[in-house]
């Protein structure tokens, strides 16, 4: 029996496309925009000013706090300017514009493809490079590495696991990434387990991955300390709890992180940025992305430099199907729907998915039949039905005890619901709600 | 960009379920044992069975129409199964005026005088089959003959009557048993009662297509037939001439049948697996009562009814497990 989480969970079709498709080196765009702000926490502060010139992995943008990142130029040129920008949340954002001119790399950098496995073991020196190379987590999260690699005094890392779960229908860069990078992955793990002072890594893969699995089996056959757990194929096992849970048995508290039942979980792509930081020098500027879609010419995975408009990726897949309804960023359960093409790819993209119009638009939603799906499907064992009633109402009280905040954002609840009810646009704005009053009572 | 994009918040895929599929499953479920009802009593069966749906589908359409003006939502399936469900509970000789009144309270008052689909406490089927056994118990419980049977005779009794009767009248249990049908016969459906209940077998059938297709769940019926069965078993234990065996009451007077189609009913039914076990228990333990100890020689029905007003008790202190919780 293959291990998973326990309660709930949904089987939308996997749809992954691209996943036979080698990772392939995006072209240079012709300018990018960065935006300071591609973390969770305070915004980096810029720079650089308006016609500067700049290079390869310069820092162009300084973290703005502990919890906050490093950004640097993923690209060589002259700094147009520095502005605000449509980013893919669909709000304006403050961002460094650079005309590409060249690809000069800053120095120390190393370029070539070489896979060098020996590393210095000092774990505070390893954790400064990392903070300094602006690495935060790539699943989708964008939590900056370097603090979570820093557990609370009191708490104590006892194992890392890693996310190689990639349960998001369509997406496919995590797989062909622990396909292609396997090795430099490998020691990316073995370099966050030393930072952690932890000697035991699980890297959790669904089975619908199977090539991945066998190949990173190979690689650790002979390392007992690295661990590849084969998972039944369910959503949202990405989510962190679920898969702490699938892995270990473990269950972290409500309201309580990972760090409290002794993992510390980092994505597969945060693995293999590790090693380029420590290993090469490389700051985190560039990432593999998914272009994908029914309706797309050629589903592929490209390694694209931050920065790069969305449309260049689309037009490198064989260009925008006339049929398009939705351009989505990130997979199709938790992905955001982007109004133009003209975004930018950030730390966190982890797919580009154009739908077709037949699938873009929702059904209109109808009475609850109190089938209870949303109930069973529920990852963390929470009503939905009962949630989105309480906060159309806004009974926050009743909300917060009926355990809003737990809620991850899923989507499965909305997935299943038979009557196409909106449950997860009102749960998230109970969540909001209930959020700002709890934050208010502490104070 | 010249193309218009829609923007809406995750998720952005859904399932191909709905509830007008899970609807039209669910009557796809109660064809096998309406084709036998029509084998076993004729046209007639045919009559009784389109005349409720079609009130039914009537009724909604005009009440949501010209009474609450809201749009008519006769195509999500859920009309035409209460009236399906309301033929399978009466016996196949009923007036077509009864059956139209029956269809009225069902629909009118049963489902939308409480805001329609989702929002009715009780099963609507059930409202109207119970209010029409209390109005009319001489034409509600007038059993015809099969049309197979050679006999003059029009009307005959069901088998929980028969031994509700002998028991009554003071004779042990094994001195009826010559009176009432085999298993084997209750098994497949050859005994009287109302047009839809009297095949187990076919019923059983629709329920793993139903499980198939993931409908429903096991829990509700499972839980039910378990509960009679064991209830009853254990009073048979202490007392066998007072008590007929269990597998007797599982085949008979709409156990199946209840116990598959009208206690699963999404909307009057507790949300949680936890909960479930608390209403279907619930339900064996009336259901027995009354069959036993009661006025009526059937009681699912009001079991279930009794259950359905407990349905909101139930969701409001069975949560379910949360994850992370306190144990
Ligand atoms: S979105 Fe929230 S409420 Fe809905 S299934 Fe996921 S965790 Fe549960
Ligand atoms: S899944 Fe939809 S219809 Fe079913 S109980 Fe939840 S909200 Fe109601």
């Amino acid at each position: 029996m293959l291990k998973t989480f326990k309660l709930g969970g949904v089987h939308p079709a996997e749809n992954k496309f691209s996943a036979n498709k080698a990772i392939e080196k995006l072209a240079l765009p012709k300018s990018v925009f960065i935006p300071v702000a591609q973390h969770i926490g305070a915004p980096a502060q810029t720079l650089v000013k308006k016609g500067d010139q700049v290079k390869v992995g310069q820092i162009i943008a300084k973290a703005g706090g502990f919890v906050s990142a490093n950004i640097h130029s993923s690209v060589s040129g002259t700094v147009k300017k520095v502005d605000l920008a449509t980013d893919a949340s669909g709000y304006p954002k403050q961002g460094i514009f650079i005309d590409v001119e060249g690809d000069e790399w800053e120095e120390g950098i190393i370029t070539d493809d070489k896979l060098v496995e020996k590393f210095d073991t000092d774990g505070k020196a390893i954790i400064d490079k990392i903070n300094a190379a602006g690495i935060v987590g790539l699943g989708g999260a964008t939590f900056p590495t370097h603090v979570k690699l820093m557990p609370p005094p009191g708490s104590k890392a006892e194992m890392l696991i890693i996310n190689g779960v990639e349960c998001e229908p369509y997406l496919t860069a995590d797989h062909r990434l622990m396909l292609e990078k396997g090795s430099e992955l490998l020691v990316g793990i073995r370099i966050l387990m030393c930072a952690l002072s932890v000697d035991k890594a699980y890297i959790g893969i669904e089975n619908n991955k199977k090539d991945a699995i066998a190949s990173l089996q190979n690689l650790t056959a002979s390392d007992s300390s690295i661990e590849i757990v084969p998972l039944k194929v369910k959503y949202p096992q990405g989510g962190e709890k679920q898969l702490i849970k699938a892995v270990t048995g473990r269950e972290v508290p409500s309201g309580a992180l990972p760090i409290a039942v002794g993992a510390v979980v980092s994505n597969v792509g945060t693995a293999y940025a590790v090693y380029e930081a420590v290993q090469k020098n490389k700051p985190l500027i560039e990432r593999v992305v998914t272009v994908t879609g029914r309706s797309v010419k050629n589903p592929s995975n490209f390694m694209v430099r931050v920065g790069t408009p969305v449309k260049e990726l689309i037009e490198a897949a064989g260009g925008l199907p006339d049929d398009t309804g939705k351009i989505i960023s990130g997979g199709p359960m938790m992905g955001k729907a982007i109004a133009s093409t003209d975004v930018p790819v950030t730390k966190g993209t982890s797919g580009i998915l154009i739908m077709p119009d037949t699938d873009a638009k929702r059904k209109t939603s109808q009475n609850c039949i109190r089938c209870g799906r949303c109930v069973t499907v529920c990852p963390m064992g929470l009503e939905p039905f009962l949630l989105m009633t309480v906060s159309e109402k806004q009974i926050w009280d009743r909300a917060e005890k009926d355990c809003i905040m737990d809620c991850i954002e899923c989507g499965s609840c909305s997935f299943t619901c038979p009557a196409d009810r909106p449950l997860l646009d009102y749960i998230r704005l109970g969540k909001g709600k209930v959020g700002q009053i709890i934050r208010s009572r502490k104070k | 960009m010249s193309k218009l994009l829609t923007i809406s918040p995750s998720p952005h895929v859904h399932t191909s379920d709905s509830v007008n599929k899970i609807m039209y499953r669910v009557i796809l479920a109660l064809v096998p044992a309406l084709v036998w009802s029509v084998f076993m009593f004729g046209v007639e069966a045919m009559r009784v069975t389109l005349l409720a749906v079609i009130a039914c589908m009537a009724f909604e359409y005009l009440i949501q129409r010209f009474i609450t003006k809201e749009e008519p939502k006769i195509t999500d399936g859920s009309a035409a199964l209460t009236g399906i469900l309301l033929a399978f509970n009466v016996p196949a000789s009923l007036p077509s005026w009864i059956i139209i009144i029956g269809a009225l309270i069902a629909i009118g008052v049963g489902k939308l005088s409480f805001g329609g689909l989702g929002n009715n406490p009780f099963n609507p089927a059930l409202v109207g089959r119970v209010f029409l056994l209390i109005s009319f118990p001489v034409q509600m419980t007038s059993w015809p003959v099969n049309i197979h049977v050679q006999t003059d005779a029009v009307t005959t009794a069901t088998p929980l009557a028969i031994l509700k009767e002998g028991i009554k009248n003071g004779q042990p249990v094994s001195d009826l048993m010559h009176n009432l049908p085999s298993s084997l016969d209750l098994l497949y459906g050859n005994m009287s009662g109302s047009m839809g209940e009297i095949s187990a077998a076919l019923l059983l059938l629709g329920f793993a297509y139903m499980l198939w297709k993931k409908v429903i769940t096991w829990h509700i019926p499972v839980f039910i037939l378990g509960t009679i069965f064991v209830f009853q078993g254990g009073l048979h234990l202490i007392n066998p001439d007072k008590f007929i065996e269990p597998l007797f009451h599982l085949l008979t007077g709409g156990a199946m049948l209840g116990a598959i189609y009208m206690a699963t009913d999404m909307v009057t039914s507790p949300m949680t697996h936890k909960g479930q076990f608390i209403y279907a228990l619930g339900i064996g333990i009336i259901t027995v009562l009354i069959r036993n100890f009661g006025a009526y020689p059937e009681g699912i029905s009001f079991a279930i009814l009794i259950l359905n007003g407990f349905t909101p008790l139930i969701n409001a202190y069975v949560k379910p497990k949360r994850f992370g919780g306190k144990k």
